[in-house]
């Protein structure tokens, strides 16, 4: 038996029943979310997704506005928690044991996994005082020589040290919106997190600081599982190895990136990367 | 099993302490909350306590002897000859004829002084008001003396050494005879709504403070009302952004937060000074009063003025209808509903105020009850004040049910202004 | 003639011209419907003849009005003036004070001038015949000017003028003058306070008021002992104020800033309507209370608490009026705390609990330090307002000016002095009731020094965020 012909009979049987077509799935996942619902009061947003995210890749969260993606997102990292009327149901398992679970603790998770947001927001503090938040909460330093270092290699990771680093006192505030939104990941690396989540991290920037930031990405899978939600299919592809589709709440289809965007199988992904809607 | 990296332990060391900080923090906000709780709680149950004994008066009745020719008098008397007659001497023989054994002049003095001074103002009073009584002897309920009265509530333990006590042993053995025969009752405290200040506390009364401040309210009122609403008009609605009109503004803020003695001090500087007004005298605590509460009822009727929408405004407009005819015949009534709520808010502060008043002569002791708003009065919380320094302890509970008094004005009128806030909230 | 007899005339007049002014336009109106051909309709714009009727009033009704009032103003002054330059005249010689003399001659009584001192009598009878010419003259004046600006009025009413954006502007301008009382209150109070301060520094120099240490304003009254014995060194007032709002805000600012964290961040809405509304209640209850309260209660209560514990405390000690005021204090850090660090973006508690922050380390390390500026002004305002705070003291806090800084002991205010000052019998301007706008001068500087910073740093710190 062809292994294509019965992956191509597998997703259009799943995609006549509704279900998720392509590989969603991988071995030895980092992160592996099976049958996710996310209800807003009595609205639901996302409907029974199941994901798997790899070691050290790049995946990317692709769909129109509000599909669901950066709710999807949110949910990694518990920060729907501090939504009151946010109801998380299902199986998110980070590294095998379910980030939900009632002997879980949401603060610890944080600490593993970063999320670096789309609007930058660094803290009206020093940059050092910015990059030093993390580590000096959660204790990851026990002096300042040692928390000294830990910024440099921060700010280096971020691809930010040369251009601040004979003005580590000045006010985070006071940087170009892609020299802060580079702060922000230095300041998410700091905490030295597995994975870090990204909700369209570039989409506030100008080209040229989003060409920075696609760089730096690629560089960061190197040591960390990045999940990148993204707007820009032309970024997705750029960055991401691979790519899943969301559509309305629902997983669509997931695959490698280069299949998506020039052979995807779903009719609703066609629709997408080719313009009719989005 | 996952190999935990150093990150991972670090954070987990550092939790547990974290998160008894966690709660240690979210207690002493709870605390801070609970302290506030408490402390109006108990505020207002001490106050509660306190004047409870003031509702209630102990009065002695007494069988008073009205024979026409002692007293001088007969039933076709006129009201002149009849306010000439020494009826203190008909008490004083009323329990003469009880205590027939009382013969030393100390101890007659006790005697007497068991009914409180004004009884003969009772008495008088009766007489006038009911002529056919005269000639025969009537069973007549008098006000008690505050002695009386505070050792009948215990506020005087009886049973304490004589020798600490404000009412001795002869003195007390006379009243217990009074109680053995029914003379003592304890009724409800009507003087103290219907009878003005007084230096004796079994006859003091709040009517004279409750009309002083319903004047000076009527006044301030009336003169800040249409002022606070024309100029929050004519900011909001009219004023072009150039620095005159900044100039107003600031001067409008910085008003409402100067201290409310600073205007008491103008008030006596100009208004009874300069323009040599009545001292004392509702209409110039109303002036005082209405400078003070202008900047408040400005800002909330600016408020209720800038949520009027401005599709109402274009509404109008586009009919044709000039700025000042859309301004006074849709917006101002649209807008109504919240100046009238911020206009009750602001005559609540004003009611409750005292320093200023106090700079321009309200706190003269002032028994007649205020018949206009030029005549001398005084309002209720400065009656308060100077009840609460005065050092008989008749005083102590009246002082008390005077601040509950003002206390339930206050919550009516707060009370009003959200009933009506809620009521006339449109959803715009 | 009396006022309310002028001002019922006046209005009487604007009554008048307002319906003969209507009427004469209404008429015109009449005539033009008639004159114009039925078949045509005429496009031209009809003002309502009442706006006609308005002006008519305004013309008669406002200059009037003007006159009257300056006359009021600066008849009082000529009188005086005349009066004196009579006196002098006449040589009568006055040994006493001028006012209290004038004072007398007000108060005579015209029915007992038997008795009275005969060139007093003189005075007198000068005083009623100036008084009488100078309300004639008013009612005259007054009137005359009303009739003669009806008449003109409804001369120039005519229907081409634009009576409606007349009246409208009219109208506009009483708006602003409304608007204007604000000022004038500023400039009122800043007048009052400062001309009397100026006539006290007169007496008493300002250093010795602003750096002495020694209050006892009891000027003797006789003349031979004039100012020996008083001293009006301000000093132990201002450290008492101090000291008392320093406990007040010690009290406030911590239970105020955590109540309204609590009641942001962690509280259950049900919660947070039940006790927001109760925290508003602390601000509404009178002061005259709460100084009820602190000298009767409070302030016994910490005087056997601390004597059970050995320590000697004042029967009116600077703690127990702190401590109540403080409370009192409360609702005004809490709301505009609550305020502030509602405005600092959401982004910023987002990116905090992102890092793995707990609730309370995103509060005091993230969000309180950004909304710093919005809570420091919100300190200063309270501060401003204890420090004006006037009954809670008066009532609590003692006369005795002290100068410590120990809260057990009895200390005196500013405002208590002012108090005092002024609400015993004296007359106006003896150097005692003097002091008592020297010390308003101070109150009112330093309150609307402390009011002016703090709202201009709140306002630049809400601009930050918008």
């Amino acid at each position: 038996m062809n292994n294509n012909t019965d992956q191509k009979t597998l997703d259009s049987m799943h995609a006549e029943h509704g279900k998720t077509v392509g590989q969603p799935f991988c071995q030895d996942a980092k992160f592996s979310t099976r049958n996710v619902d996310v209800f807003y009061a009595d609205n639901q947003a996302i409907y029974d997704v199941s994901l798997d995210m790899g070691k050290n890749e790049v995946i990317a969260l692709i769909g129109p506005s509000g599909c669901g993606k950066s709710t999807y997102l949110r949910c990694l990292n518990r920060m729907n928690d501090t939504i009151d009327i946010c109801k998380v149901t299902g199986q998110l398992l980070l590294d095998g044991q379910d980030i939900y679970a009632k002997d879980q603790d949401p603060v610890l998770l944080r600490a593993r996994v970063g999320m670096v947001f789309q609007k930058p927001n660094p803290f009206p503090k020093s940059i050092y005082d910015n990059v030093a938040y993390g580590p000096r909460i959660h204790g990851l330093t026990s002096n300042k020589a040692e928390l000294d270092d830990l910024v440099e290699e921060s700010l280096i990771k971020a691809g930010l040290l040369n251009e601040v680093k004979d003005r580590l006192d000045a006010p985070g505030t006071g940087l170009s919106g892609g020299q802060q939104q580079r702060l922000c990941i230095a300041r998410t690396i700091a905490v030295q997190p597995e994975v870090i989540l990204m909700d369209e991290p570039a989409s506030a920037l100008d080209p040229i600081a989003t060409a920075i930031i696609e760089e730096l990405i690629s560089e960061l899978r190197k040591n960390y599982t990045i999940v990148i939600v993204t707007h820009s299919m032309q970024q997705a592809a750029r960055v991401s190895q691979r790519t899943a589709y969301f559509h309305l709440g629902k997983l669509i289809e997931v695959g490698e990136t280069n299949q998506i965007f020039t052979n995807p199988v779903h009719d609703l992904t066609e629709k997408y990367i080719t313009g009719r809607f989005g | 099993m996952i190999d935990k990296n150093t990150m991972t332990l670090k954070v987990e060391k550092s939790l547990k302490r974290r998160y008894l900080k966690e709660k240690i923090f979210k207690s002493m906000g709870f605390i801070s909350v609970t302290v506030a709780f408490l402390f109006l709680l108990i505020l207002i149950l001490d106050i509660t306590i306190k004047a409870l004994p003031a509702f209630v008066q102990t009065q002695i009745v007494l069988q008073v002897d009205l024979n026409e020719q002692d007293l001088g008098i007969t039933q076709q008397s006129s009201v002149d000859e009849i306010r000439q007659v020494d009826f203190r001497r008909v008490i004083r023989n009323a329990l003469k004829k009880q205590f027939p054994q009382v013969k030393k002049r100390k101890q007659k003095k006790d005697l007497y002084s068991l009914v409180s001074v004004g009884a003969e103002y009772q008495l008088r009073d009766l007489v006038l008001a009911n002529k056919a009584i005269l000639g025969t002897t009537q069973k007549v309920t008098f006000i008690a003396d505050d002695d009386v009265d505070a050792l009948i509530k215990g506020a005087i333990d009886r049973n304490d050494e004589e020798s600490g006590r404000r009412v001795k042993d002869f003195k007390l053995n006379l009243i217990e005879t009074l109680e053995k025969n029914g003379q003592i009752e304890k009724n409800f405290n009507w003087q103290f709504f219907s009878s003005g200040d007084s230096r004796e506390p079994e006859l003091a009364g709040i009517k004279g403070a409750v009309l002083g401040s319903l004047y000076t309210l009527l006044v301030t009122l009336l003169m800040t009302f249409p002022v606070a609403v024309a100029a929050a008009i004519y900011l909001e609605e009219f004023a072009p952004k150039n620095r005159m009109v900044d100039f107003i503004e600031i001067n409008i803020n910085n008003l409402a937060a100067v201290p409310s003695i600073v205007f008491g001090l103008l008030g006596l500087a100009v208004f009874i000074n300069f323009f040599e007004l009545p001292r004392s005298a509702p209409i110039v605590g109303g002036i005082v009063l209405s400078l003070m509460t202008l900047p408040t009822i400005i800002i909330a009727s600016r408020s209720a003025i800038k949520a009027v929408p401005p599709s109402l405004r274009e509404a109008a407009l586009g009919l044709g209808a000039s700025k000042m005819q859309t301004v006074f015949h849709h917006v101002f009534p649209a807008a109504l509903p919240g100046i009238l709520t911020g206009t009750i808010i602001g005559m609540a502060q004003a009611l409750g105020e005292t320093a200023p008043l106090l700079m321009i002569g309200m706190v003269a002791f002032i028994v007649d009850i205020p018949q206009s708003v030029t005549d001398p009065a005084t309002v209720l919380p400065i009656q308060v004040y100077l009840w609460a320094d005065s050092p008989e302890r008749g005083f102590l509970e009246k002082t008390s049910a005077a601040i509950l008094v003002l206390i339930a004005f206050l919550i009516t009128m707060n009370a009003i202004a959200i009933y009506l806030r809620k009521k006339f909230e449109k959803k715009w | 003639m009396t006022i309310s007899a002028i001002l019922f005339l006046l209005v009487l007049l604007s009554a008048f011209s307002y319906f003969m002014g209507r009427q004469k336009i209404h008429a015109v109106y009449q005539q033009q419907r008639q004159n114009v051909d039925t078949n045509v309709r005429s496009k031209a714009k009809f003002t309502l003849p009442k706006y006609f009727g308005y002006v008519a009033a305004l013309w008669s009704l406002v200059p009037a009005l003007l006159v009257l009032l300056v006359i009021e103003v600066v008849d009082a002054p000529i009188i005086e003036n005349q009066l004196t330059e009579y006196m002098v005249q006449s040589n009568i010689n006055v040994e006493e004070n001028f006012d209290l003399y004038l004072n007398e001659i007000h108060n005579m009584d015209a029915d007992y001038l038997t008795d009275a001192d005969p060139a007093k009598v003189k005075v007198f009878e000068k005083l009623n015949h100036l008084n009488k010419i100078a309300s004639t003259a008013k009612s005259v004046i007054v009137l005359a000017l009303a009739i003669l600006m009806t008449v003109f009025g409804l001369k120039k009413i005519t229907v081409g003028i634009p009576a409606r954006q007349y009246f409208e502007k009219a109208i506009e301008i009483i708006l602003l003058l409304a608007a204007s009382i604000a000022v004038l209150t500023t400039v009122g109070i800043v007048l009052s306070v400062f001309f009397e301060s100026i006539r006290f520094f007169g007496e008493i120099p300002v250093v010795d008021f602003m750096f002495g240490t020694q209050w006892s304003p009891q000027t003797a009254i006789r003349a031979d002992q004039v100012g020996s014995s008083a001293a009006f060194g301000a000093v132990p007032l201002f450290v008492g104020t101090m000291l008392i709002s320093f406990v007040a805000l010690l009290v406030a600012v911590p239970l105020g800033l955590m109540s309204a964290i609590f009641l942001s961040e962690y509280a259950s809405s049900g919660f947070r309507s039940f006790a927001k509304p109760v925290l508003e209640i602390l601000a509404g209850i009178p002061t005259v209370v709460y100084g009820f309260f602190a000298a009767l209660t409070v302030a016994p209560f910490i005087r056997e608490l601390g004597q059970s514990i050995g320590l000697s405390v004042a029967s009116e000690s600077a703690l127990a009026a702190g401590l109540v005021m403080g409370i009192m204090i409360i609702p005004f850090v809490s709301s505009l705390a609550d305020d502030v660090i509602s405005a600092v973006p959401q982004a910023m508690r987002e990116g905090s609990l992102g890092l793995g922050a707990t609730k309370s380390e995103t509060i005091v390390k993230v969000l309180i330090p950004a909304a710093l500026p919005g809570i420091v002004g919100g300190v200063l305002l309270a501060a401003s307002r204890a420090i004006g705070e006037t009954m809670i003291v008066v009532m609590a806090a003692g006369l005795a000016a002290n100068l410590t800084v120990n809260p057990l002991n009895a200390v005196t205010t500013v405002t208590v002095q002012i108090v005092t000052l002024l609400t015993g019998d004296q007359e106006f301007d003896s150097a005692k009731t003097l002091a008592a706008f020297a010390l308003g001068l101070m109150l009112f500087l330093t309150t609307l020094v402390l009011n002016i910073i703090a709202l201009h740093v709140v306002r630049k710190y809400r601009e930050q965020y918008d």
